[in-house]
């Protein structure tokens, strides 16, 4: 097999690699419908879809699946659906912005290796192996917004056109703080090839711990990259709780108001791959790709000479795209947890929580950075985590130092519906 | 001709098409997307002369944030609306198409033509590449990157110095 | 960064360059035209954007491909061609930081001439010439 792709040409080689890259995705798609359906359910204490029935014996007995079929039933229903355009659109541009959502969320994984490049899967994955892969992350996905304000202006409907500004001013916003997260760990890892990063994350911990790997998500920079990129990337692809662009009680449905049948289906899909490949390339920057546990099974092997390690690490090598599978459902987990737990934005909310709050921690962690390589390049890692801590420490010193002092125009309200003294 | 050459004649095509959307689109809008595509189809040739990390800054800067900006600006103003009076074509078309096509012919024949007689050295790809443009950026073009850093700054503030009502 | 010349000197090479300037050049009419007979200010404004993109392409086609007898020697640099190639890139970088810059302060301006008039056509503004 591994002879065989290694003659293959470039061409077919890029066609087999896309072709591994986006069938996985539309095939997983409604998969990922029903695992958010069923564990949104399991979280809001109800049962959830389970009652479409696979298929039927002699006996009548009927067999269920935990209702995994009901999202092909719905994807069939919006296929054959009555598909509506309003008189007064845009005709060109209302038929353009769903496939213009579409294109960035299957784009976005372009760099993203789901597997070591090394043996066969080196001629797999990722489909261009760039030298400026994390700037491409960032680049398609602040074309992501395109769709959204599109489509909202060509549906020539109040409601839509507010999804659409609120949507392009809040892509705007995150992406910014998106970039400087990112821009840390590019610091720290000296490269901006997707490939090349998953492959720093494989060093030692902390360039002192041998057989522990350094996962960004386990440095003290890392980790708060990381919780910031969280963040934006549930933005970015206007997920609860940053749903504003389509906040049903103020803006019926925002952007896509107007869309029916298979054009609104394709906005979902969009929504729901983008989703897939930010997790994707979570796993990828910070947790450490496609390997299973930070741990470096490889050195403990040629250190203990013990057999059972030797066997974990070709399993790490074999099963790699099952963990970067493993990795974008924890990610995705993620967005749905988030969804069941938090209530939206207000939207001076979301612009403050973007400008003032994850922005200024992006930019102080990213100086952090430069610190920290400096005294683990001239000192050690223990001063380095010595500098970091004080460092940390002095930052909040200062912020608390001000933060009465400042103005505060965020405004606060709160409503009582039921009053606990009343009441009892 | 050298290999990019069949790409270039595809790009070009496209992304002068677009440009002359840019100028003949009615609605703001078609405007700002023909521009779009143009700025795409430029990174593009950007990547054909590989120039990688500014064709991806061109799909990031323009693409990304200043054109999202117009569009805001254009849906904001309510511009692009449907029901919007066409431009009035006047009396400087008829002007102003003979001469730019005069000025850009005499550029043509007297400083770009001249051109394919003199010997010309070609660079190699690695030139477009972070490593090789990041030291160059901060030793030898520090200073103008500063200023830059600075323009960018008072950019800022003028515009919320604009955009704010009352102080 | 020796490795980095390719020295494919020849006809081929200037063809090349003569095509992406003749390309610079026709993207630089097209804005100018419109920049000329546009009425609305923000579509003057994106036609300025295509004009000043034009001449980044211009900036990089002579960064790859470089006329031998227009190419000045640096002080002190070991090697002209890497010089020439990264001025070229650096240029395009800070018009790229210029054009930002205008855009955020010009979409300002544009919106507090709407918000003061309540409709923009670039050859009603004349209240400063008047």
């Amino acid at each position: 097999m591994t002879e065989w792709l290694a003659r293959q040409s470039e061409l077919t080689l890029a066609i087999i690699r896309v072709l591994l890259l986006i069938a996985p995705i539309l095939i997983l798609v409604p998969g990922l419908i029903w695992w958010e359906r069923r564990l949104l359910s399991w979280m809001q204490d109800r049962i959830g879809p389970n009652r479409v029935p696979t298929m039927t014996n002699a006996k009548g007995r009927k067999y269920r699946a935990a209702g995994l079929v009901q999202t092909l039933f719905d994807g069939l229903k919006l296929f054959l659906k009555e598909d509506i355009t309003p008189a007064s659109v845009d005709r060109k541009i209302y038929f353009f912005a769903p496939a213009l959502a579409l294109f960035p969320a299957f784009v976005l994984g372009g760099t993203m290796p789901f597997a070591p490049q090394s043996g066969i899967w080196q001629y797999l994955t990722p489909v261009a192996d760039i030298e400026i892969g994390l700037m491409f992350v960032l680049a398609i996905s602040s074309l992501g917004v395109y769709g959204v304000v599109l489509a909202g202006y060509a549906s020539n409907n109040k409601y839509s056109l507010m999804g659409g500004l609120r949507a392009s001013a809040q892509l705007i916003s995150y992406e910014l703080a998106m970039g400087v997260s990112l821009l840390a760990v590019v610091f720290a890892s000296g490269s901006l090839k997707m490939t090349k990063l998953v492959e720093m994350q494989e060093a030692d911990w902390l360039g002192g711990v041998p057989a522990v790997q350094n996962w960004f998500i386990l440095t003290p920079y890392g980790l708060v990259a990381g919780v910031i990129f969280l963040i934006c990337m549930v933005a970015e692809s206007n997920r609860a709780p940053f749903d504003l662009p389509e906040a049903e009680n103020e803006l019926i449905a925002g952007y896509h108001t107007e869309y029916s049948s298979m054009k609104f289906a394709v906005f979902f899909m969009g929504e729901y791959a983008a989703m897939f490949i930010f997790s994707g390339i979570f796993a990828c920057v910070f947790l450490g790709g496609y390997n299973i546990l930070p741990i470096d099974w490889a050195y403990l092997h040629s250190t203990t000479g013990s057999s059972f390690f030797k066997v974990v690490a070709d399993l790490n090598y074999w099963l790699a795209p099952l963990t970067f599978l493993g990795k974008c459902t924890f990610g995705i987990t993620f967005y749905i947890w988030l969804r069941a737990t938090l209530p939206r934005l207000r939207y001076d909310q979301l612009m403050s929580l973007g400008w003032k709050t994850l922005l200024p921690v992006a930019v102080v962690n990213f100086c952090l950075v430069g610190v920290w390589l400096i005294m683990e390049d001239v000192m050690s890692v223990g001063i380095a985590w010595v500098t970091y801590a004080i460092s940390v420490v002095l930052i909040l010193a200062l912020w608390f130092g001000i933060k009465n002092k400042l103005p505060n125009k965020l405004e606060r309200r709160t409503v009582t519906l039921v009053d606990p003294k009343r009441s009892a | 001709m050298e290999s990019g050459f069949p790409v270039f004649v595809v790009l070009a095509v496209v992304s002068i098409l677009s440009a002359i959307g840019v100028v003949a689109f009615k609605s703001p809008v078609r405007s700002a997307l023909s521009l779009v595509l143009a700025f795409f189809t430029l990174a593009l040739l950007y990547f054909n002369l590989g120039a990688q990390l500014l064709g991806i800054s061109q799909i990031m800067v323009y693409a990304g944030a200043i054109m999202v900006l117009f569009l805001f600006v254009i849906m904001m103003l309510k511009l692009g609306g449907h029901d919007k009076q066409p431009e009035k074509t006047d009396r400087r078309l008829y002007v102003a198409i003979p001469v730019s096509i005069a000025i850009a012919a005499l550029v043509l024949t007297k400083f770009i033509e001249p051109m394919l007689h003199v010997p010309v050295s070609v660079i190699g790809d690695e030139y477009g590449t972070p490593q090789a443009i990041g030291p160059a950026l901060f030793t030898t073009y520090v200073w103008p990157f500063e200023i830059a850093s600075v323009l960018l700054l008072v950019g800022i503030v003028g515009s919320i110095m604009l955009a704010k009502k009352r102080f | 960064m020796q490795a980095l010349i390719a020295q494919v000197q020849g006809p081929a090479a200037a063809q090349m360059l003569v095509a992406y300037l003749a390309l610079g050049l026709a993207l630089f009419v097209i804005g100018g035209i419109g920049v000329v007979l546009r009425r609305n200010p923000v579509v003057v404004f994106m036609c300025i954007e295509l004009m000043l993109n034009a001449v980044n392409l211009t900036f990089l086609a002579f960064a790859r491909y470089q006329p031998d007898q227009w190419r000045t020697p640096t002080l002190g640099d070991p090697d002209p061609t890497i010089s020439a190639a990264m001025s070229g890139q650096m240029m395009v970088i800070f018009v790229m930081a210029v054009a930002a810059a205008e855009v955020a302060v010009g979409l300002g301006i544009i919106m507090a001439i709407f918000r003061m008039r309540n409709e923009v056509d670039i050859d009603d503004m004349s209240t400063l010439k008047d």
